[in-house]
């Protein structure tokens, strides 16, 4: 009769991460599957030939954004995303609105909602699909010319995080009212004046050059003072008031995104201001440029959702902006 | 004196779990073998939902322990922000 001997052998790897991540974080050593995704993916040489409408660059060059850094590998993401773990965040993130889609479909609530508080939802809410759909055209613009796949990786979850939050304004529109309330939206944006000062910000950050500006100009800037005043003052303060309260439930992604994604914005800035004070100086005046230009955008906007009381609100949201510039460096 | 333990699949999303284990708890010893994990510690051992967060730059429940977690001893104490193992009663 024979026997059979089981063990178990211990097999010892002969290094613990690719050399290109080896490098990067300090010699062989186990490395988080980010860095492993992340580190070193850049391409950095042997480019055939330069882009036939920018001569003066070379596929993918730093030299694109004013900013200088040493190692654009310096840009992490504090939030360790790669693909994986943001499709299964995201994924989570989406089950709780579809819950929460099911508990105010269940119990009627938005057929509760008084007529006009519905109509000052669609007139605030809806122009703002189109925001997003520049959100995710202004990221889409830093994953293609930024440098660095640390940058680059986190741009593009970025822009398809603003597509997202695009789809879950139209579909909150769908769930209020008629498919028309879209097409309100839209001619608002285009015709309306109060809209026109924020269209044309908006507009103006689409045909900036520098990954790095429009960055601070979208991501910092504008969500930084837009989604406190919307999804804080608009949605949770002024409307829970006033029987919306499942409006705060059908956008509850918004507000929480912007919390998370803010950790990402803030470690970019302040990592690439804290290198040089050439950096400091440049991430700084955009900051209070694109800040200040914000503010006057969104005046109208505020006025349309909150009335007298949005210039306050406002006013709040660029104090929240503010301290975060101060801790990111980039305000004394 | 008495150890108290806890062992995990050795795999990615365990590594940030044992790293801030490793960081909490001094004394805490870990031992890998193939496939697998496990911290010895002297009397008590706690895993803080704050330095996991820490580790991995995104909010975690300390309930996602249980996914890669394949045995422990030690009487439990747990809540939202801590998991303690110990012999105190």
């Amino acid at each position: 009769m024979t026997t059979i001997d089981l063990q178990s052998r211990e097999i010892k790897p002969l290094r613990n991460t690719f050399d290109h991540v080896a490098r990067l974080i300090g010699g062989d050593k186990p490395a988080s599957r980010y860095q492993e995704a992340t580190l070193g993916a850049q391409p950095t040489a042997n480019f055939h030939y330069r882009p036939t409408w920018e001569p003066q660059y070379e596929l993918f060059d730093a030299s694109r954004s004013a900013v200088k850094l040493a190692d654009w590998y310096v840009l992490r993401d504090p939030r360790q995303y790669y693909y994986a773990t943001w499709t299964m965040a995201r994924a989570r993130q989406q089950e709780a609105v579809e819950s929460n889609y099911q508990f105010v479909d269940s119990r009627k609530l938005l057929a509760k909602l008084p007529d006009a508080v519905r109509a000052h939802v669609c007139a605030v809410m809806m122009p703002l699909r189109h925001v997003a759909w520049a959100g995710n055209m202004n990221n889409c613009f830093i994953a293609a010319y930024g440098y660095g796949t640390a940058l680059t990786a986190a741009a593009t979850f970025h822009a398809m995080d603003h597509l997202g939050v695009a789809q879950y304004l139209t579909r909150l529109g769908l769930a209020l009212d008629e498919p028309g309330v879209l097409e309100a939206g839209k001619n608002d944006w285009l015709g309306d004046p109060r809209w026109q000062v924020l269209r044309r910000h908006v507009e103006d950050t689409l045909v900036l050059k520098d990954p790095m500006e429009i960055h601070v100009a979208h991501n910092l800037a504008l969500d930084g003072l837009l989604y406190p005043l919307i999804y804080g003052s608009f949605v949770d303060d002024h409307l829970a008031t006033r029987g919306g309260t499942a409006i705060a439930m059908l956008t509850s992604f918004m507000p929480e995104w912007h919390d998370e994604s803010a950790r990402w914005v803030d470690a970019v800035v302040k990592v690439a201001a804290a290198e040089s004070s050439e950096n400091q100086a440049l991430i700084a005046g955009w900051a209070r440029t694109w800040g200040d230009r914000v503010m006057a955008a969104l005046a109208p906007v505020a006025e349309i959702a909150l009335g007298a009381e949005g210039q306050q609100a406002l006013a709040a949201a660029r104090e929240t902006y503010d301290a975060r510039c101060r801790k990111a460096g980039l305000l004394a | 004196m008495s150890n108290v333990f806890i062992a995990f699949q050795a795999n990615e999303e365990s590594r940030p779990i044992v790293d801030a284990i490793l960081a909490d708890n001094p004394e805490a010893r870990a031992v890998y073998s193939p496939g697998l994990v496990k911290i010895d510690c002297p009397h008590k051992l706690v895993v803080r939902r704050e330095s996991v967060e820490a580790q991995i730059g995104r909010s975690f429940d300390l309930q996602q322990i249980h996914i890669n977690l394949v045995t422990l001893s030690g009487n439990i104490d747990e809540d939202d922000d801590q998991f303690t193992l110990s012999w105190t009663h």
